[in-house]
């Protein structure tokens, strides 16, 4: 590991002034120095050496719990209650550790700043946008009109110059709170933003559009930005240097092109490679409709959340249903899995009416696989008891306990697993356990709904492995219902793409992605982010 | 915002209207005659028949139910079988010493729970949060009528400072003031308590929140981001407990009036029970359900301009 | 463990204990006078001494926790009883007709002050021991129903809920097999909070007379009765009230452990 670090990264040498960026030659702007961090006694961060420029991005990439979100905090002085450090954050001959509180509140906004992941909770309710953005300026003795002068200054250079600054965060959409954030972090032209997982709470086009933000904050007012992310696909996209972190170290770093070219590290072979799910080959699925919807329309109000929408589900097929949040596509779930009624249009299963129709053993036929690993289980039941729970629709076998542990052990756990709790399993092994619940009563059709989104891409991978040698063995349809293009990709034969609960367009997989018909979809390709092929293709 | 304010005056009207059915029916259909219970066994029938008439108990319930009623809007309370005089009167002489006492020990309350609450939350974990969550503990602990004793022990008893009981009326307001001090802390006490732990559990509950770490990234220390930040979205759960605790107040005034002899509103509908005064009990019921509801009704308001999500543009 | 929750489980403790005893045995009989044993000072045969009608106050203190505790305790189970099935009921059913008469009368028997109830059902019905616990039980009900209502709607969005419906199991089962079991620490703190201001309830309804009535013990009316003799013989006064704040106090305290105890957001945030 220390050899790596000494031929890619940016090693300090005897002292943080002497770190300098390999491509500009200029001293770095902040530069962590083997810090070292353990909060109540457990490590968090070994040894971390990583030095930002101004304007440049710099990526620090890694899966959840590898400490990248404490190694930000630690350079904005908010670690929590409890923290030890070790070791050196320098910035302009001063080293950024030994601060005290006092000393930190000239720097925090000043020098450095921050954005978070969750934009919904970011910002104060009860305070209009323009009071929040001009806050810390009235506080450093501007006048009231400078301030909000300032403000909407801010605010239009974020793209909000139609918003006005009297409005509530609650009046804005995600993107546009996300946006106001922004703002409030650069209202004093701090000189190094750093932005956590900024993007992961949003659609894709609305994503594509905070990094081309932040990417030209960069490049205009010459500001450095660490981008703390778990996607590969954004960094490429924006980084100019990357790092990745793995179990609080820092296991390699270099300029982002190289470090997708070249990386020596297993640890992040094995990233890049999780990362880019291959898509699936081109197959042939007889016909033999399982699911099908006819023009179904579900309304709430005036509202026409799903609005005439037709799809026929084959036997052994993976059908993707793609769009962006508020699309329909939960709703269009809901009424498939018979959970509420529809108020136009008819769903069929096998033939038979669908829906809230189905009686109760074929309701058994279709199951659902949901996205939250922790959500999807009573955290006081036992997995005989989980997975044992949709025996409800069709009465308790004789076979039960055979039949659970046969059914745990096909999704790769053991029966022995069976009188566990949800919490003694890791968010992987608990979405197959979900798989398994789902296929206990032997369906024809398995609804998954964004099953795979909230896991790390290395478990990604294999979870959606498994989904693959299951759909082989048991002649299973999917519906697999996703935001995230390149994972939809991997797994479905045909694709949808939902927009204001209407299909735009509906084709082979590999068609809709190569040679797309509509707008709607175009857009969403183009704003997918996506590790160039060229880059990958000399390591594999 | 408009409509949410129609929408909780309407709510308004109909707590009102099911509370005051609610109020009649047990004090006038549940005891069967009013007259002959009010009377008690020995009663002669004439004397009965008497004030039957007198109460106009000749009509049907639901005649009788909207002449109370009518009644009630029209500042006609009926007439105090007790007393012999109007409801309206007692009442009007009463409040003057109600009133003020459940002001001046909501007062109290907050002088003494908003520092605590402040202090204990921003020093969390510290001495003064200990001192403060220890103390309101007790605080909650000890029944106000029982610590109304203890403070006539020592204060009244002992030291000599005020007396025991009694009002001496507001034509000297000095005497007056003194004469509600005691109740006041003793009302305030149990309070306090309750305000105090709820203001410290907002405080923090808002402090783990995003903006926090929004407000701090941005540059503000501490203590800004508890003024600026903490302070108003943690008033919306408090404005919510001190809306319920005039309720408690009421209920609590009516025991302490009883402790310090104070001729208070809980006097007058407690001697209206023993003396089996009906009209008093029935007007003096409702006029205090209808002050808690109307305060609910203030509460919802003040956080509703508290809030700017729960204001429709 | 926490020493607040020991000290508030000994505390509380103590008062079941001298409760229960008390069901059974008494040193001394606490319906008869011997006024010629009046509030004599503590000794072997009495340790708190004897009151003004020389009843032994050890006896009428035991006496008086009998009753409070089985008054508090009934309250409760009413309150319960009835309050978490609506509260549940009106989860299950967000937003419909059900939910909004159950929150309505809720709200509606919130606008009462608690004492005013009391007095309502004592003004018809005469005071009694079984009319506070009506009194009080009432109006625990909307505590509980919102306690269980508010505790269950976020469950209900919960995938392992909506899983449960994809497994064909109705509104009625799911709120018992699922909802339940998870709501049921808020549950017990609630009914440890309850119970204590049961108690205070009951002392604050039987001082005012409106309560159990003699030869019945309890705290509240030895309170009462010792307040015209405040100035000869406040120890009197101080006992019942000490037996009060101790029992509230050890009641609440325990309230505050088990949340700690139970909770698994502030077992997380410890760790």
């Amino acid at each position: 590991m220390t050899a790596l670090l000494e031929n890619e990264g940016p090693r300090p040498h005897g002292g943080g002034s002497e770190l300098s960026d390999p491509a500009t030659d200029r001293d770095a702007l902040l530069a962590f120095d083997r810090l070292s961090l353990a909060i109540h006694g457990t490590t968090i961060l070994h040894d971390v050496s990583l030095a930002l420029f101004a304007g440049r991005v710099t990526g620090l990439v890694g899966e959840s719990g590898s400490g990248k979100s404490m190694t930000a905090l630690a350079a904005i002085g908010l670690l929590p209650d409890g923290a030890a450090t070790s070791g050196a954050i320098r910035m302009d001959g001063r080293d950024l550790v030994a601060l005290r509180e006092r000393d930190w509140l000239g720097i925090r906004g000043n020098d450095v700043a921050m954005i978070f992941q969750e934009p919904m909770t970011a910002l104060n309710p009860v305070h209009t946008i323009g009071a929040q953005v001009a806050e810390t300026l009235r506080l450093r003795g501007a006048s009231r009109a400078e301030a909000m002068r300032i403000a909407r200054d801010r605010l239009d250079r974020v793209g909000l110059s139609r918003i006005p600054l009297d409005r509530y965060p609650h009046e804005l959409s995600g993107g546009q709170r996300q946006r106001v954030c922004i703002a409030l972090a650069i209202a004093r032209r701090p000189r190094l933003l750093i932005a956590d997982e900024p993007t992961t709470a949003l659609d894709v086009t609305t994503q594509a559009e905070i990094l081309a933000l932040l990417r030209g904050l960069v490049d205009d007012e010459g500001m450095a930005l660490l981008l703390i992310t778990h996607d590969l696909g954004v960094v490429a996209g924006i980084a100019d240097r990357v790092a990745v972190m793995n179990n609080g170290r820092i296991v390699e770093a270099d300029t982002t092109e190289a470090l997708f070219r070249h990386h020596r590290d297993p640890y992040t072979r094995d990233l890049l490679a999780a990362s880019r799910v291959p898509a699936r080959a081109r197959r042939k699925v007889p016909p033999d409709p399982v699911l099908a919807a006819r023009d179904v329309v579900r309304t709430y109000g005036a509202h026409r959340a799903v609005d005439g929408v037709s799809f026929t589900l084959h036997r052994g097929e993976s059908l993707g249903l793609v769009g962006e949040s508020g699309c329909g596509k939960s709703t269009l779930t809901r009424a498939l899995l018979g959970l509420e009624p529809v108020q136009g249009g008819a769903i069929e299963l096998m033939g038979r009416p669908g829906g809230t129709a189905m009686t109760r053993g074929e309701r058994a036929k279709v199951s659902v696989v949901f996205q939250d690993p922790y959500g999807s289980f009573d955290p006081r039941w036992t997995v005989r008891r989980i997975v044992a729970e949709p025996f409800h629709l069709t009465g308790r076998p004789r076979d039960a306990d055979a039949r659970l542990a046969a059914t745990l052990e096909r999704v790769g756990l053991g029966a022995g697993d069976l009188d566990k709790y949800p919490h003694e399993f890791s968010g992987g092994q608990r979405q197959r356990i979900a798989i398994a619940r789902a296929l206990v009563t032997e369906p024809e059709v398995l609804v998954l709904d964004e099953a795979v989104s909230a896991l790390d891409v290395r478990v990604r991978a294999q979870v959606l492995a498994l989904l693959d040698d299951l759909q082989t063995r048991l002649g299973l349809a999917y519906l697999f219902i996703g935001h995230d293009l390149s994972v939809v990709r991997a797994i479905a034969d045909r694709v949808i793409v939902m927009q204001a609960g209407r299909f735009v367009e509906e084709g082979p997989v590999a068609d809709v992605f190569t040679a797309p018909e509509s707008d709607y979809t175009r857009t969403l390709i183009a704003a997918a982010p996506a590790i160039p092929d060229a880059w990958v293709k000399e390591t594999s | 915002m408009w409509r949410a304010l129609l929408h909780r005056t309407i709510s308004l009207v109909a707590a009102l209207a099911v509370a005051s059915v609610v109020i009649f029916v047990m004090l006038q259909a549940v005891p069967g005659d009013p007259a002959a219970f009010m009377l008690g066994l020995n009663a002669q029938p004439d004397t009965v028949a008497a004030l039957r008439a007198e109460l106009g108990l000749e009509g049907s319930l639901p005649a009788r139910y909207l002449d109370w009623i009518g009644g009630m809007l029209t500042g006609d309370f009926g007439t105090s079988y007790t007393y012999r005089v109007p409801v309206a009167e007692l009442v009007a002489d009463r409040i003057g010493v109600s009133a003020p006492l459940a002001l001046y020990a909501l007062g109290l309350t907050l002088l003494v729970a908003i520092p605590a609450g402040l202090l204990a939350a921003s020093r969390r974990g510290g001495v003064a949060d200990w001192g403060v969550m220890g103390a309101t503990q007790l605080g909650l602990a000890v029944p106000n009528f029982w610590f109304a004793m203890l403070l006539v022990l020592v204060f009244a008893v002992s030291l000599g400072w005020v007396s025991a009981g009694g009002f001496p009326g507001w034509s000297d307001p000095v005497a007056a003031i003194g004469a509600l001090t005691l109740p006041a802390i003793a009302l305030a006490l149990p309070q306090a308590s309750i305000l105090a732990r709820v203001l410290r559990s907002a405080l923090l509950d808002t402090l783990d929140a995003d903006y926090i770490r929004t407000a701090r990234a941005k540059g503000l220390s501490r203590r800004a981001t508890v003024l600026r930040h903490a302070l108003r979205n943690a008033a919306i759960p408090v404005l919510t407990i001190l809306g319920l605790q005039f309720s408690f107040l009421l209920a609590g005034a009516i025991i302490i009036e009883n402790v310090f002899f104070l001729p208070g509103l809980g006097r007058l509908i407690f001697q209206g029970i023993t003396q089996r005064d009906l009209v008093v009990v029935q007007s003096v019921t409702m006029l205090l359900v209808f002050a808690v509801i109307a305060v609910t009704f203030a509460v919802e308001l003040a956080y509703t301009l508290a809030d700017p999500r729960l204001r429709r543009r | 463990m926490s020493w607040a929750f020991r000290i508030g489980a000994l505390l509380a403790g103590l008062a079941v204990l001298a409760a229960g005893v008390g069901l059974v045995w008494l040193p001394y009989d606490t319906a008869s006078v011997n006024i010629a044993e009046r509030t004599l000072g503590p000794s072997m045969a009495h340790p708190l001494g004897t009151d003004h009608f020389g009843r032994d106050m050890v006896s009428m203190l035991m006496a008086g926790a009998r009753t409070s505790i089985a008054v508090a305790l009934l309250a409760v189970g009413i309150g319960a009883g009835a309050g978490v099935p609506l509260g549940l009921l009106a989860a299950a059913r967000r937003g419909a007709w059900v939910d909004e008469v159950v929150m309505r009368g809720n709200d509606l028997i919130f606008a009462f002050p608690s004492l005013v109830i009391a007095i309502l059902i004592t003004a018809v019905f005469g005071p009694s021991a079984v009319n506070a616990i009506l009194a009080i039980g009432i109006f625990n009900i909307p505590v509980f129903a919102r306690v269980a209502r508010g505790g269950a709607l976020p469950l209900w969005t919960l995938d392992y809920v909506m899983a449960a419906r994809v497994a064909g199991k109705g509104r009625g089962r799911i709120s018992v097999e699922h909802i339940l079991p998870n709501i049921a620490n808020l549950l017990i703190v609630q009914a440890t909070i309850q119970f204590s201001l049961g108690i205070l309830a009951e002392a604050a309804l039987s001082y005012v007379g409106l309560g159990a009535q003699p030869p019945t013990a309890s705290w509240g009316r030895m309170l009462a009765d010792a307040q015209t003799m405040i100035y000869t013989e406040p120890q009197l006064a101080i006992l019942p009230g000490l037996a009060i704040v101790g029992t509230v106090l050890g009641l609440n305290l325990l309230g505050d452990g088990l949340r700690d105890l139970l909770d698994p957001r502030l077992r997380r945030m410890r760790m």
